[in-house]
């Protein structure tokens, strides 16, 4: 019962927040919302802390139901939340990060007039993606999924004034939707196949399917195209980098930390029915793979500070894919983990960085900010060494393990993910180095005007970096005489799955520790490259300067895939609806309308002439007759 | 009893219109009535027991040589159109009295007659009742647009007429084919015409004059072109009765007489049908993508739910039709929301036109929140009406075809476009000239919004209540139909 309430308070909070904010928006002064709004997602993360005190792996996982919501017969679906160790994972993260970048936000979002509407959509963000990870069956997900993504457009287009931003917002909600549809097809199957719609029914019943069965692989597809457009991997990705337009606080939480990993949630919960899909997990590892190296290239040409770090998290989403398709699910969670610190970190100094420069996001206009912002940083260089995958920091441990997993499945796709650690090491520290050494490259006005962000803003990057250096040890593995705590944790959520995946013969550690040392060389090379490059050379540093090489012209342009897309889908669909408009539907089917009524009112001013009954009755009969003559002719 | 007070109040109140002058008591007085009438709706559903079996019956003889009479009467089905209908007028009416109409006597007296030919399609158990009433829903809307619409309205008003009364004329036929048909003796009771005894050939030539008579009203493709320009050339209560309810009646039609009544061409001829729904949608769809008029973009959004929600029928699996039939009820309650938002964004800026509006939001921020709220529940978002109706059409189509259901579910990404376009342009951004000095919702316009909000979240976060009202009619319906 105790724990029952616990679990329904969780989310209850941040709706409440909502609520209270959004019914007195106008009225509520800012003071209280600074202390509302993060109040209620502590007090949200107080209560997942409590859950996850008395929780044991071992017990089984818990349903909780608040009432029936859609019930016909056999369709029920509940508003119903399951607490496992999955989920008490993925609230840790949702709350934990959310509580810090509430507080960092009451410094960034200080001066906005729009103070209370933020916060109002923050809250509901967080709710909904409660919801998300809580849902104990696919419906439930959804009501998530589709709410994170309303907010996602609501806070991309929180300065509304501005087009472009809104226009970032809408694509962002269409792309989202085209994976939603997928979503949605997924689920059907999934009903029409288990006849419901619960995680526990559905995986009980998949747990018997042999693998390679049809309808799982049909199943596993339609929602990893849900899972590509929320995660932005290839070909949905577009909307994130321009997603960037909205709050940087927003960036840090909902297109970094949390909302674009919920289609590694949502795969990691489903392990049961991708295990059983070799083809889907195929597919997904290409995906990954390819969208992983195309992200990371095309982030070394961006000049943007939150468009690198975009690109940065696709790219990073993309590598947890690929640990799913290796069948390494804790892996992928693990990474997951890791870089919701690392990540929210970057974007939270990132957003420090504009703070302090007044909205500039170019690092060519930067430069020299660490005697400014010592802070700033320190941190954003502890985040930087983690992303890199450098030990001892988080991400080291996180992405070697998929890194492992990846070489087990084949050596082949190994290189390749090498290949992009690398590009990853070459493009943060690019971005370290031109932001925060040499000399600062901006105006005057600018230089006058460099600070340290106020405590607000620094104590949640201090917590942060906390969390990106030390979080590998969640899960430190037994090479390096750690517990491999995560794995522990997680493994009655994917137990099933590795008792159905083939046992490749793990690694011999002398392996592991070559395969890392090459990694771990190759990053470091590249740290230094970058180094030499950006701080030695002072290189790529004049705000105009044009691409030079082929290369540079191609990612600078981020490939030109959207232009591809205008392309291929938005002109040929705007053709059509033009066609469709004035061609079919002016010139053709009105037509035939109108010239059957014209036909008949000539007719009817014909029958005027010949008889003196009621013309209207014989209008009518006319209309009738015509009518049921141009049909039956059409239809015999 | 009930059941024929829910018909005659309205059209006593009506009558009654006529005799008053003074626009203020004319408006208190209609008002009122409707509100009225709402209370007795609520009155019947009190009294209603959710079973599977007509209720609240009156039967009186009319005609009975003819095999006509009176009897009207509510199922669950029933019960939930006339609750959408006497919910929406009132709110029809309290929007219009921002607008000062010529006559307005005439006006409001049509309203309340349209609201009593309403309240007897949904009620009709006898053929020929359902017939008369149908016929009595057009006068008013033909009076409506043609007296009270734009300028192209006569032009529109005729083909609008020519449509529907071509479609009314051949139901009459079969009613009258089905009549002959049923057995000794004659009669158009429902029950004797789902009996009536019919050939394949015969079934097939009655469900083709069904179809199309219901295909017009609905409208389903390619019998829709009367649609968007009456809707836009309507005045605002004009468009909110023909889009929100009268449309219904095509649904509600297939529903109550088509399936039982041709179920074996339903069989043989329904896939003919459904390609052509589903075609509709798609083609709506993505004609609303580039529509400048605000009224249009949202008349062809119709086209393309209501033609899922016709696809669903024609499917005849049970969650498509509780999908069907709670989308009805949705779908009235967010588009008349929806034309609400547009009318009053024509008042305070005398255009539709998307391109010529930006920044509504600004000066109005409580139009856009509203018009926001009523925008998720049209583009189907969770927890609100759309979603609920939505994913059963959708999973219902599903189970029938796969494919028609992923062609069908294009609606989710289409209307998503068309919307966000539409709100875009017109609530956010910078204002302009026409929209720098609007004002922003009074509490009348308020207290006409805020039942469409609850309803929206209502039937998004609790549908049981509306899914169980339906279920047991909706089995005999499809009991009947297989």
């Amino acid at each position: 019962m105790m724990m029952n309430a616990i679990v329904f308070l969780i989310p209850l909070f941040p709706l409440l927040g909502f609520l209270v904010l959004g019914a007195g928006i106008r009225v509520i002064p800012r003071k209280v919302t600074a202390l509302l709004a993060p109040g209620m997602i502590l007090l949200s993360l107080i209560s997942t802390l409590v859950l996850f005190i008395g929780f044991h792996p071992s017990t089984a996982s818990q349903v909780h139901q608040l009432f029936s919501w859609i019930r016909i017969g056999p369709l029920d679906i509940p508003f119903a939340f399951l607490i496992d160790p999955l989920s008490i994972l993925m609230l840790l993260i949702v709350t934990g990060i959310g509580f810090v970048i509430h507080v960092y936000s009451v410094g960034y979002m200080k001066e906005d007039p729009g103070f209370n509407r933020f916060f109002s959509y923050m809250n509901l963000f967080v709710f909904s993606m409660l919801l998300l990870v809580m849902g104990a069956n696919y419906p439930v997900m959804f009501i998530g999924w589709e709410g994170v993504g309303l907010c996602s457009y609501l806070l991309i287009g929180f300065w509304f004034k501005n087009h472009e931003f809104n226009n970032a917002a809408k694509k962002a909600f269409i792309m989202n939707r085209i994976g939603d549809l997928g979503f949605l097809m997924g689920m059907f199957l999934i009903f029409t196949t288990f006849h419901s719609l619960d995680y526990q029914v559905v995986f009980d019943h998949a747990r018997g399917m042999t693998p390679g069965n049809p309808v799982l692989a049909g199943i596993t597809l339609l929602l990893f195209i849900g899972a590509a457009g929320k995660s932005a991997q290839i070909p949905l990705y577009t909307w994130l980098p321009d997603a960037m337009a909205g709050p940087t606080p927003v960036s840090a939480l909902i297109h970094a930390a949390t909302m674009v990993t919920a289609g590694i949630y949502m795969v990691a919960r489903s392990n049961i029915l991708y295990i059983l899909s070799p083809a889907t997990m195929a597919v997904i590892g290409i995906t990954g793979l390819a969208t992983a190296l195309l992200a990371a290239f095309i982030a070394i040409f961006q000049n943007d500070i939150k468009k690198i770090l975009a690109y940065s998290t696709i790219s990073q989403l993309g590598y947890m894919f690929v640990g799913l398709s290796a069948g390494a699910f804790t892996g992928a969670m693990f990474h997951l983990t890791t870089h919701a610190f690392f990540k929210a970190l970057l974007f939270l100094g990132a957003g420090s960085v504009i703070h302090a420069l007044g909205g500039e996001q170019d690092i060519r206009k930067m430069g020299g900010l660490k005697q400014a912002m010592p802070k700033t940083y320190r941190t954003f260089m502890a985040a930087t060494v983690a992303i890199a995958g450098i030990p001892p920091l988080s991400g080291f441990f996180s992405k070697d393990e998929i890194l492992a997993k990846a070489f087990e499945y084949s050596p082949l796709l190994w290189v390749f993910a090498v290949a992009g650690s690398l590009m990853t090491a070459f493009y943060m520290f690019r971005l370290l180095f031109l932001t925060f050494s040499g000399d600062f490259r901006g105006t005057e006005a600018k230089r006058a005007h460099l600070h340290e962000s106020p405590a607000v803003m620094t104590i949640p990057l201090v917590i942060l970096a906390i969390l990106a250096t030390f979080g590998g040890l969640i899960n430190l593995p037994a090479l390096f005489g750690g517990n491999a705590g995560l794995e522990y944790f997680l493994e009655p959520v994917f137990a099933a799955s590795g008792s159905v995946a083939a046992h490749g013969t793990p690694l011999p550690p002398a392996t592991q520790w070559l395969l890392m040392g090459v990694t771990l060389a190759g990053v470091l090379a590249m740290a230094a490259w970058a180094w030499k490059r950006y701080t030695a050379q002072h290189r790529g540093l004049l705000p105009d300067d044009a691409p030079r090489t082929f290369a540079e012209r191609v990612g600078r342009n981020k490939i030109y895939i959207d232009e591809l897309y205008q392309l291929v889908v938005v002109r040929p669909l705007m053709w059509l609806s033009k066609f469709f408009y004035e061609i079919v539907e002016l010139r053709f089917i009105d037509r035939i309308v109108n010239g059957v009524g014209s036909l008949v009112v000539r007719t009817g001013n014909t029958v005027r002439y010949i008889q003196t009954g009621n013309v209207g009755f014989y209008m009518f009969v006319m209309i009738l007759g015509i009518i049921l003559i141009l049909f039956f002719n059409i239809l015999i | 009893m009930l059941t024929i007070i829910l018909i005659l109040f309205p059209l006593a109140l009506s009558l009654a219109t006529l005799l008053l002058k003074k626009e203020q008591a004319l408006r208190f007085f209609v008002l009122g009535g409707a509100l009225i009438e709402f209370g007795i709706m609520v009155a019947a559903f009190v009294q209603y027991r959710t079973s599977c079996h007509c209720q609240l019956l009156f039967r009186a003889g009319w005609l009975t040589n003819m095999g006509i009479s009176l009897k009207f009467g509510m199922d669950g089905i029933s019960l939930l159109l006339v609750a959408l209908t006497t919910f929406l007028v009132p709110i029809i009416i309290l929007s219009s009295f921002s607008h000062t109409y010529r006559r307005p006597a005439t006006f409001y007296s049509l309203l309340l007659f349209m609201e009593m030919a309403l309240v007897g399609v949904f009620t009709a158990f006898d053929g020929m009742m359902f017939y008369i009433f149908w016929e009595m829903a057009l006068i008013p809307a033909y009076f409506i647009c043609a007296v009270w619409g734009g300028n192209d309205r006569i032009r529109i008003t005729f083909k609008f007429f020519i449509y529907t009364f071509a479609g009314s004329l051949l139901m009459l036929v079969a009613l009258i084919y089905l009549y002959f048909s049923t057995p000794f003796p004659h009669s158009y009771d429902i029950q004797d015409l789902y009996a009536a005894v019919l050939t394949p050939g015969e079934q097939t030539w009655i469900f083709l004059a069904f179809f199309v008579a219901f295909a017009v009203k609905i409208p389903v493709f390619p019998f829709h072109t009367w649609q968007p320009d009456t809707y836009t050339e309507s005045p605002a209560a004009g468009s909110m009765l023909l889009a929100g309810i009268m449309l219904k009646m095509g649904i509600y039609g297939m529903i109550r007489w088509m399936l039982p009544i041709c179920h074996v061409a339903v069989h043989r001829w329904g896939p003919a049908a459904l390609v052509l729904a589903v075609a509709g949608i798609v083609y709506a769809s993505v004609i609303a993508l580039r529509q400048k008029d605000m009224k249009r973009l949202v008349a062809y959004s119709s086209i393309a739910h209501v033609g899922l929600i016709a696809a669903g029928v024609l499917v005849l699996t049970i969650h498509a039709m509780q999908g069907a039939v709670i989308q009805m009820v949705s779908h009235g309650i967010n588009i008349v929301g929806l034309f609400l938002v547009i009318d009053l964004v024509e008042q305070r800026t005398k255009t539709r036109n998307i391109t010529d509006l930006g920044g509504l939001a600004l000066k109005a921020p409580r139009l856009a929140i509203f018009f926001m709220l009523i925008l998720l529940g049209s583009i189907a978002l969770p927890l609100t009406n759309g979603f609920v109706g939505e994913f059963l059409l959708l999973l219902g189509i599903f189970e029938y075809s796969a494919l028609f259901s992923a062609i069908a579910g294009v609606t989710v990404i289409f209307s998503a476009v068309y919307m966000l376009w539409m709100y875009q342009r017109t609530m956010l951004g910078p204002a302009n000239d026409i929209t720098a000095e609007v004002r922003d919702l009074s509490r009348v316009e308020m207290a006409a919004l805020i039942p469409l909000i609850i309803m929206i979240f209502w039937i998004g976060i609790a549908p049981g209540f509306f899914l169980d009202t339906a279920l047991p009619d909706v089995m005999t319906i499809l009991s009947y139909a297989r």
